[in-house]
């Protein structure tokens, strides 16, 4: 690109920022194609001119992942695709994720000197832009890897934490395994995050991609059940865990009527019908199509399940959030495409009972009305009851999407890991948990949290993991090798 | 990678009994334990119970009884075919002490579930009694193989085909009253109503008795809370928690309610699915 082709700062902040090119909400309040259409190239170049490419790069401090936001974004406004995709994927593995799934506006894009008058830089669309760009045009290419070190490597559960590692640990040289719970990789963004925000092909391709550089995965493995971690380690010739299983364990209010037939999980809910396809006709896997439905909570598992009941005909789908809308902690594309979506809010109220019929079905959801009143320690409003607010939501499914804990199936198995009192495992500065060898990233550690810091944890540990095997085989050269895993049965498969 | 079936047959009318290769589950498994088995890369998941388990020949015994799209699908597996996925072993293994005399009771393919149990029983030094049931006498599975390991096996068939005339509650009440050594657990599995006329039967007498529930259930592992049952006045999964509790303390109307979640739209999909519909032709 030539310089004479470079703009001026003024003429930069002309520059509105673009919109996202999206699905018509009336079409897609009915349909599980993906929502956001991505910008087309003129667009995207147009949207990259408005970064200043400041010298102190605000933006970058306030992504998990430091990504280097101004050098990929330049070259997208000089149309240099290829070296944009070079930056980005360099720092990221899997920007097709990220650049559609991250609260943009708390971390890079809030900090945009540009959101100071008017609106930042839209980093997220044109990462998604970059990433889409590069699975077009990059097929068949493979990642540099490293001559093999001798080493394997386990990786316990497949989501965003233990994909990022692996991808990392196989350039490095290691030989690594992944193990997966389900019958398909990917964790929360194949079960949780449904089709319409992230389409499963991207996570299948990058799935492919690291089969591609030899990275095993073996489905249908529960650590803790099928193995323990010391069967790993002692039996199957792993000499480093990265654990890497997500906060899974759903949490019920414990309010009347919760077993009523019509009541789930987010997580079940969002598995039925993202994982196992219930909502295609021919789906060997059920799930109740309600005609209202309520989703209880406030954040991206509660928005992502009330659009899903939506779009599986629910009208109303009713959002009930004991909280002001300001509070809720989901993105806030969401709650726009939501509310585009003819999704009903119910902010500031607290369910206290779900209503059953006498034959066992849900009939409706008896909520109190809620006020703000003092700061709590997150420092926002405490939303306190008002007396005699009692009403009724008739409904006949309820979802509750108010959190999630850490799953002890594998801890309980592994006492010798350390737990904090919530069931989160305790590491240290290298992500390195109480157990020599044994590492862990991602929702177990941090409880829920998002899907970056997943990756960043990923990619960090994959670097302190490569120098603990690194700094073993030295420790023990001249002896009589590494304990392989000679002679043990191979566990591999696919 | 798929599990291939190397040995299936008929046990009963619409019971099968497939023995699957599964070499990673069977390193750990122990009685009571299940896996999730889904039939075809498009199928849905359910559990089923190990009925036994060969680390030789690193095959699990499965006994299925087509009640629904999915059992059909597996029950239509012939020798040499595959089943798509099986994870486990799931759930926890049976607490297995030396009680002195202890009866298991089976129900339909529920005796497939107390089977592994016996032979546990039995290693234990405990005298074992079974008490199993069916409709009629092809109904009524697993005989002789209990026989080999039980002290006595008494059949029960609704119709008097085979063994004693009535429910396996009243052959139950019969031999707590009369056996030589008293009863001091009961170790049940089968239909709820069955479970639950189990439970109140030996409530009264302080027998110790164990229900294996069968709730719908998604992951296995804990994730989506779809197999919750109250279990004394708590919430409790039952494929992490169980699926074995105590049946005094267990809310079987629940259950049961909870139970018939997706019949209707099971039913209504029958006329257009293509699993559904041809096996129910088939098997009705
Ligand atoms: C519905 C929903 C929507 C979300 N939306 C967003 C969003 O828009 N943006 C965002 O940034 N974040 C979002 N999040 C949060 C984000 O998805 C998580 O923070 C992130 O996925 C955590 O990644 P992880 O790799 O630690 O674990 P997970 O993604 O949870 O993956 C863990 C994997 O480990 C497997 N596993 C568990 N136990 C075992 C075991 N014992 N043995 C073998 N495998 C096991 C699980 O099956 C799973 O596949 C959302 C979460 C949910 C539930
Ligand atoms: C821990 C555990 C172990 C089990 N072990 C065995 C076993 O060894 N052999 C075996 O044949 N079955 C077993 N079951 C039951 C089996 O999982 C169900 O029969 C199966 O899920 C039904 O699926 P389907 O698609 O064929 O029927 P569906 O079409 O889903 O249902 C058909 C009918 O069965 C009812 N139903 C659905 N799920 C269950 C259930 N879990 N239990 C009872 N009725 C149900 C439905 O209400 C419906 O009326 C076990 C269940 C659990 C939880
Ligand atoms: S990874 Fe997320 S926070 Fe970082 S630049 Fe991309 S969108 Fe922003
Ligand atoms: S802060 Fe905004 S304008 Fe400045 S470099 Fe980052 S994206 Fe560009
Ligand atoms: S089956 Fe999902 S929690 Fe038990």
């Amino acid at each position: 690109m030539a310089e004479n082709g470079k703009l001026k700062p003024a003429e930069r902040m002309k520059i509105q920022r673009q919109a996202m090119p999206a699905r018509d909400a009336g079409v897609r309040s009915r349909c599980f194609e993906e929502v956001n259409l991505g910008l087309p190239e003129q667009i995207a170049m147009e949207e990259a001119k408005r970064c200043l490419e400041c010298k102190d790069r605000k933006c970058v401090t306030g992504c998990p992942v430091q990504i280097d936001i101004p050098a990929f974004v330049t070259r997208v406004a000089a149309g240099d695709f290829a070296g944009a995709a070079e930056v980005l994927l360099n720092d990221n593995a899997l920007p097709g994720i990220s650049g559609r799934v991250c609260p943009q506006e708390k971390q890079c894009e809030v900090l945009c000197i540009r959101a100071k008058k008017g609106e930042p830089v839209a980093i997220g669309y044109l990462e998604r832009f970059v990433a889409d760009w590069a699975s077009e045009h990059r097929n068949g290419h493979v990642a540099t890897l490293a001559s093999p070190t001798g080493f394997k490597v386990a990786i316990v559960g497949s989501g965003p934490a233990g994909l990022t590692a692996a991808g990392e640990l196989a350039k490095k040289g290691h030989e690594v395994t992944v193990f997966e719970a389900f019958h398909k990789p990917g964790g929360v963004l194949v079960y949780g995050i449904p089709e319409f925000r992230l389409p499963k092909e991207i996570v299948r391709k990058e799935v492919e991609s690291l089969k591609a550089i030899g990275v095993k995965i073996e489905c249908n493995v529960v650590i803790g059940r099928t193995y323990t971690i010391d069967d790993l380690m002692k039996e199957e010739g792993f000499q480093a865990v990265f654990i890497a299983n997500g906060a899974g364990l759903p949490v019920f209010m414990g309010i009347p009527g919760e077993n009523l037939k019509g009541v789930y999980s987010a997580n079940e809910y969002l598995t039925r019908v993202n994982l196992m396809k219930a909502y295609e006709a021919n789906s060997d896997t059920p799930v109740l199509r309600a005609k209202k439905a309520v989703v209880i909570g406030g954040g991206n598992t509660a928005m992502d399940g009330v659009r899903t009941a939506r779009r599986l005909g629910a009208d109303p789908a009713t959002l009930v959030y004991r909280r002001s809308r300001a509070e809720m902690p989901a993105r806030i594309e969401e709650v726009h495409h939501a509310e585009e979506e003819g999704v009903v809010f119910q902010m500031l109220t607290l369910p206290i009972e779900i209503l059953g019929d006498e034959k066992g079905w849900v009939r409706g959801l008896k909520c109190q009305k809620m006020q703000l009143g003092e700061p709590d320690k997150s420092g926002r409003a405490r939303p306190v009851p008002i007396p005699g607010s009692e009403f009724e939501i008739p409904c006949d499914v309820v979802v509750e999407a108010i959190g999630t804990r850490a799953n002890p199936l594998l801890t309980q198995t592994t006492p010798d890991l350390k737990v904090n009192e919530k069931g989160y495992l305790v590491v240290d500065a290298d992500n390195m948990t109480s157990k020599a060898g044994v590492f862990a990233g991602g929702d177990i550690v941090r409880g829920a949290a998002t899907v970056i810091l997943a990756m960043g944890d990923g990619k960090r540990t994959a670097a302190t993991m490569d120098r603990y095997l690194k700094e073993k085989a030295q420790r023990h050269e001249g002896g009589s090798g590494k304990t392989g895993g000679a002679g043990i049965p191979s566990v591999g498969r696919q | 990678m798929s599990h291939r079936v190397i040995e299936s047959e008929w046990l009963a009318p619409e019971v099968r009994r497939l023995v699957v290769e599964a070499p990673h589950v069977v390193r750990h498994c122990g009685p009571g334990q299940f896996v999730i088995a889904r039939a075809t890369s498009e199928g849905e998941r359910i559990p089923l119970t190990i009925a036994h388990a060969d680390r030789q020949a690193r095959t699990i015994t499965l006994i299925i009884q087509a009640v629904g799209c999915s059992t059909r699908q597996l029950c239509a597996l012939e020798k040499g075919s595959e089943i798509s996925d099986i994870v486990g072993p799931l759930g926890k293994t049976t607490d297995i002490e030396h009680v002195g005399h202890a009866v298991i009771v089976g129900g339909g393919v529920g005796t497939a579930v107390i089977y592994p149990q016996a032979t546990a029983l039995k290693a234990k030094g405990n005298r074992v009694s079974a008490i199993i049931g069916g409709r009629s006498r092809p109904y009524v599975i697993l005989e002789k193989e209990l026989g080999v390991i039980c002290d006595a096996v008494y059949p029960c068939t609704d119709d008097g085909s085979h063994g004693f005339k009535g429910f396996v509650t009243e052959r139950l009440k019969q031999l707590i009253e009369q056996a030589e050594q008293k009863v001091e657990m009961v170790l049940c599995a089968g239909p709820v109503p069955m479970m639950r006329a189990v439970a109140e039967l030996t409530r009264p007498m302080g027998i110790h008795t164990v229900a294996s529930l069968n709730p719908i259930m998604v992951d296995g592992t804990g994730m989506c809370g779809g197999c919750r049952v109250q279990v004394g006045g708590q919430m409790l999964f039952a494929c992490v928690d169980g699926p074995e509790f105590d049946a005094h303390k267990v809310d079987f109307r629940e259950l049961a309610d909870r139970l018939t979640t997706y019949r209707d739209q099971e039913r209504v999909a029958k006329g257009n699915h293509p699993c559904r519909s041809g096996a129910a032709a088939e098997v009705r």
